[in-house]
This record gives structure tokens, C-alpha cells and sequence, in this order.
């Protein structure tokens, strides 16, 4: 019976990331996914930060299967039939290496696996891991849906994803409840390069981001996002699943209305739908955060719940929680000391890093905005109000619309009550 | 986009290998009588879960692997597993 030092479960950014760290440093590795190849049930909005992914893949930004890099990021704030935006562009996001990048996954993850494969790394697709192997209590391999599968090594990289059956089965966490996931669909839209480069205001290779927050999730926790690709568009709506249940929502609804928005709708226009995709964000935070380690065994990426909403960060901390993961992993073998003792090393590594400093930082916040819907549905709807009663130029003076702005704004909310929510949100995010 | 598509349009733009079995049960069909509101019926992005009469039917061949229904499921009341390896959906762009 073969045995390997490592087995990788899930082809993500965590677990190829782990992985091809591990091989180059000469462990014998095996990397398991359920889907017909490397990034074919893989599903982000798209961005993909250059920093953390040199230190796993130096230079990477020259030979991946990019789509452009991203010179603009824009925040919009939506009511029913208008935006109130915000945004950076800068000229040093346009210069090599770039901050970041928008990617397809099906393309991107295909192709970091090719590059773990060429350090070593025995990939096996189309294969489902079912659960882990068990000797005296430590977990000491996996037991797949083939023939015989089973396949034993030293430890498990449990980087099966938010719906990590696998940290479950090993007991490191119950199941997610409805408030620690988002509901994502998007969809990719084609439109010819100069027509996406015209509608954005970019050039060649250029991208933009926006995020958006109100209307898009009808007041409900959530955002919608809307990504320039090579050739085609990326739009999605998030929603919290506690929010979508409670409200009987459908965010494939919210995705066709944010569509059809008198501000998204020119965009969008003449675009040809090329894929339709679902998946779940884990956006629990901090305290949500399952068992890391355990004797034979680690978690990483979105299984580990290791995503930061507010700033749309996941892949990178994946990645990186897959560095740390192979650094405790290589120590260990050296000791040759797999159990959970000698793995706490890579939540000690988390930790000391900008993962777990981040996660704790925004600890509270997800909490802070399910119990405070304004921020999506009554502040963002103010803002637009104002921003229209201010430029509406009429026969009203400017202080008497102030005077209006305040009194609409007073009659929805008592002003104490609306101090008191962003004192809130400051101290939720600060 | 001129007209707005429809589910079925946007599950034609998929690949789907779709296995024989479903990987979707409901555990136990006389707790979902009971359900109040059947939250598994709006939640899914796929519409998979229809509720006909007093009982739940569940088309799995559309199901794009998100894990909502299981999460969502208020009676814990849905057997999700994943797909066989290499079955249900394919992502091109992803």
C-alpha cells in the first residue's frame, strides 16, 4: 500500500497552495479533487491580490491566466433608481507587478495546479474524499469514493471548501448556521474587449471593481459586485442565508433586478450570459473559525472559515493559511511528530500573521450588521436622497434643504438612535 | 442584457454530468409537512426544491453544489453529499 507524507483534499487556492509547497520541499504529496479537473467547482467574484500569491508563486502574474489588472475600485452605495458612488483609481495599480487582478477560477485554478503538478505533486481529479481513516484516535489517511481508495499518509490538509464535510467528519466543527454563510450567484456575461474598455473608462488589460451596497441586496446583509474580465463581466449578488430565509428571497431575483437597475442595466447592455454559478462565502469571522488542528490533521482556506467579507478577501488568506499549514507541516516531519501538539504550529503561524490579526480585527462586524439592516437598506437610501435634494437645483436655498435633508432623514430615524449606529459600525470596524 | 433569461437559460450554459442517484435527500418527508414556509424552496439558487402538494420533490440535476439547502434547512432535515467524483456540475469560467 502506498502511503504519501501528505494528502491534500480540494483543489483551491489553499490546497494547491500547501501542496506545491510541500513537494518542492521534497515531501511526497497527493492532491484529491472531486471535480472533473482543477477549478471546475471552484467559484469566486474575482479578485486575486499579487502580494500573497508571490509568496507562494513568485512572479506568477506573467504566466497565469489572467484577466486584467485592476486600476479602480469603486464602492457604490444603490437606492431604487440611483447610486451615490465612491471609488480609487491610481496610476500605480496600472504599473507592473499590480496590486491585484480580476481571474475566471475554472482558468486560473487549472493552471496553479499545473504548476503543482510540475513540482511533484501526484493530482488526482474526479475523485470525492468521503471521510478520514482513524488509527488509535489519530487521523492517519482518507477513505475516497473509488475502489480501494484509501490512502494513507503522515497528515490530511482538510482544503475541501465552505462545505468542508471532511472537518466535520473529523470533529472539528458542527455544521455552519444560516448567519455564517452568504448565498452567492453570479454570472458571466461576454462583451467584446474595446466594448468593456469603452463602458469602464480603461484600456487594454485595465480593470474595475465595484462593490455594491443597498438596493442590490434589498436592505438585506449582503453586496453585489460587478468585475471586469478579459472579455466578459463578472456580476453577483451575496446574501447572509439567515437574511434570505427570513425575508423568502432568491438571489438569483436580486441578480436579475440588479440587471435590469437603471444604473448597472448600460453596462450590462448587449452582453451574452456565458455562465451561471452558485456558491456559499463563509463569512462568520473570527469567532466562527473551527478547531484548526488536530493529531494527523489541518484545516485551511474557506473550510477554516478564513475569509474577511468586508474587505472581500478570501483567496489570498487561503493561500496563505495553506503556506502556513505546509511550514508546520515541514516542521513536524522533521521532528517526524504529526500530532496536534506539534501542528498547533500553523495556528500559531496564522496567528502572528495579518490572517488572524484582520479576522479579529472585524470580529464583530458581521454580527454588528445583521442586527443593524440600516446600514443596508435606510442609510444607503438616505445618502441618495440627500446627494439628490443637494444637486436638484431649484428655488430652494441651500440651507433650507439642508434643513429638508435633516427633517427627512429625522422622521425615519431618531437622530440619537442613528449616532448611536454608526459609533457602532466605528466600533465594530475599527 | 436586453431581456432577462431564464433559469433554465442560465442552467443551459452549464456542463452537467449527472449521476444516477441523487446526492439530495430529504431524511425524512413527513417532517417537511410540518415546515413552516419552506425556506428550501426560495433559498436555492437552482430552484431545485419544489413543493408539491405536502411534499418537497427535489430535481438534483441542477444543483450547482452550493450546500444553501443544507445549511438553510431549518428541521436539519437534508442528506447533502457531494456528487460522485467527476459527476454533477462543470464550471468553464468559474
Amino acid at each position: 500500500m502506498e502511503k504519501f507524507d501528505a494528502v491534500v483534499v480540494g483543489a483551491g487556492p489553499a490546497g494547491i497552495s500547501a501542496s506545491y509547497l510541500l513537494a518542492q520541499a521534497g515531501l511526497k504529496v497527493i492532491l484529491i479533487e472531486r471535480g472533473d479537473f482543477p477549478g471546475a467547482k471552484n467559484v469566486m467574484g474575482g479578485v486575486l491580490y499579487r502580494h500573497p500569491t508571490e509568496q507562494i508563486f513568485p512572479g506568477f502574474w506573467k504566466t497565469a491566466p489572467l484577466e486584467r489588472h485592476v486600476i479602480e475600485q469603486r464602492v457604490w452605495l444603490l437606492a431604487e433608481d440611483s447610486v451615490v458612488t465612491l471609488g480609487h483609481r491610481n496610476r500605480a495599480f496600472a504599473e507592473p507587478p499590480y496590486n491585484c487582478f480580476t481571474v475566471l477560477r475554472a482558468k486560473f485554478d487549472k493552471w496553479l495546479a499545473q504548476q503543482a503538478r510540475e513540482a511533484g505533486v501526484l493530482v488526482v481529479p474526479e475523485t470525492v474524499v468521503e471521510d478520514v481513516i482513524r488509527e488509535d484516535g489519530r487521523i492517519v489517511g482518507v477513505r475516497t469514493g473509488r475502489d480501494k481508495g484509501e490512502v494513507y499518509a503522515d497528515v490530511v490538509v482538510a482544503a475541501d471548501g465552505v462545505n468542508s464535510l471532511l472537518a466535520q467528519k473529523a470533529g472539528l466543527h458542527p455544521e455552519w448556521k444560516p448567519d455564517q454563510v452568504a448565498v452567492t450567484v453570479k454570472e458571466v456575461l461576454a462583451l467584446p474587449k474595446a466594448v468593456i474598455q469603452d463602458r469602464f473608462n480603461v484600456a487594454e488589460g485595465e480593470g474595475v471593481t465595484i462593490e455594491m451596497f443597498g438596493a442590490s441586496t434589498a436592505g438585506m446583509v449582503g453586496t453585489a459586485f460587478l468585475y471586469t474580465n478579459s472579455e466578459s463581466l463578472s456580476i453577483g449578488v451575496g446574501v447572509l442565508l439567515s437574511d434570505l430565509i427570513e425575508r423568502g428571497k432568491n438571489c438569483n431575483d436580486l441578480l436579475e433586478q440588479l440587471k435590469a437597475h437603471p444604473v448597472i442595466a448600460p453596462l450590462v447592455e448587449g452582453a451574452e450570459l456565458r455562465e451561471y454559478l452558485a456558491h456559499l462565502i463563509p463569512e462568520g469571522g473570527y469567532y466562527a473559525i473551527p478547531r484548526l488542528y488536530t493529531d494527523g490533521m489541518v484545516v485551511v482556506g474557506d473550510a477554516a472559515m478564513l475569509v474577511n467579507g468586508l474587505h472581500r478577501e478570501g483567496s489570498n488568506l487561503a493561500m496563505l493559511s495553506g503556506k502556513y499549514a505546509a511550514e508546520a507541516i515541514l516542521r513536524a516531519k522533521e521532528w517526524n511528530d504529526f500530532s496536534a501538539a506539534s501542528l498547533s504550529r500553523y495556528e500559531q503561524l496564522l496567528r502572528e500573521s495579518h490572517v488572524m490579526r484582520d479576522l479579529y480585527k472585524y470580529r464583530r462586524a458581521t454580527r454588528f450588521f445583521e442586527r443593524h439592516h440600516d446600514f443596508l437598506g435606510l442609510y444607503p437610501a438616505l445618502a441618495n436622497d440627500a446627494a439628490e435634494a443637494m444637486m436638484t437645483v431649484d428655488s430652494t436655498s441651500k440651507r433650507q434643504k439642508q434643513w429638508q435633508i435633516f427633517g427627512l432623514a429625522r422622521q425615519r430615524k431618531p437622530l440619537w438612535r442613528m449616532a448611536k449606529d454608526f459609533w457602532g459600525a466605528w466600533r465594530a470596524m475599527w | 442584457m436586453s431581456k432577462q433569461a431564464t433559469l433554465e437559460e442560465k442552467l443551459f450554459t452549464l456542463g452537467f454530468r449527472p449521476d444516477e442517484e441523487s446526492h439530495l435527500h430529504i431524511k425524512d418527508p413527513e417532517l417537511c409537512t410540518q415546515c413552516q414556509g419552506h425556506p428550501c424552496t426560495t433559498l436555492c439558487p437552482v430552484e431545485a426544491y419544489k413543493l408539491e402538494g405536502d411534499d418537497i420533490t427535489v430535481s438534483f440535476e441542477g444543483c450547482l453544489e452550493c450546500g444553501s439547502c443544507r445549511i438553510g434547512c431549518p428541521h436539519d432535515n437534508i442528506e447533502w453529499r457531494y456528487p460522485r467524483g467527476g459527476f454533477g456540475v462543470t464550471y468553464k469560467q468559474g
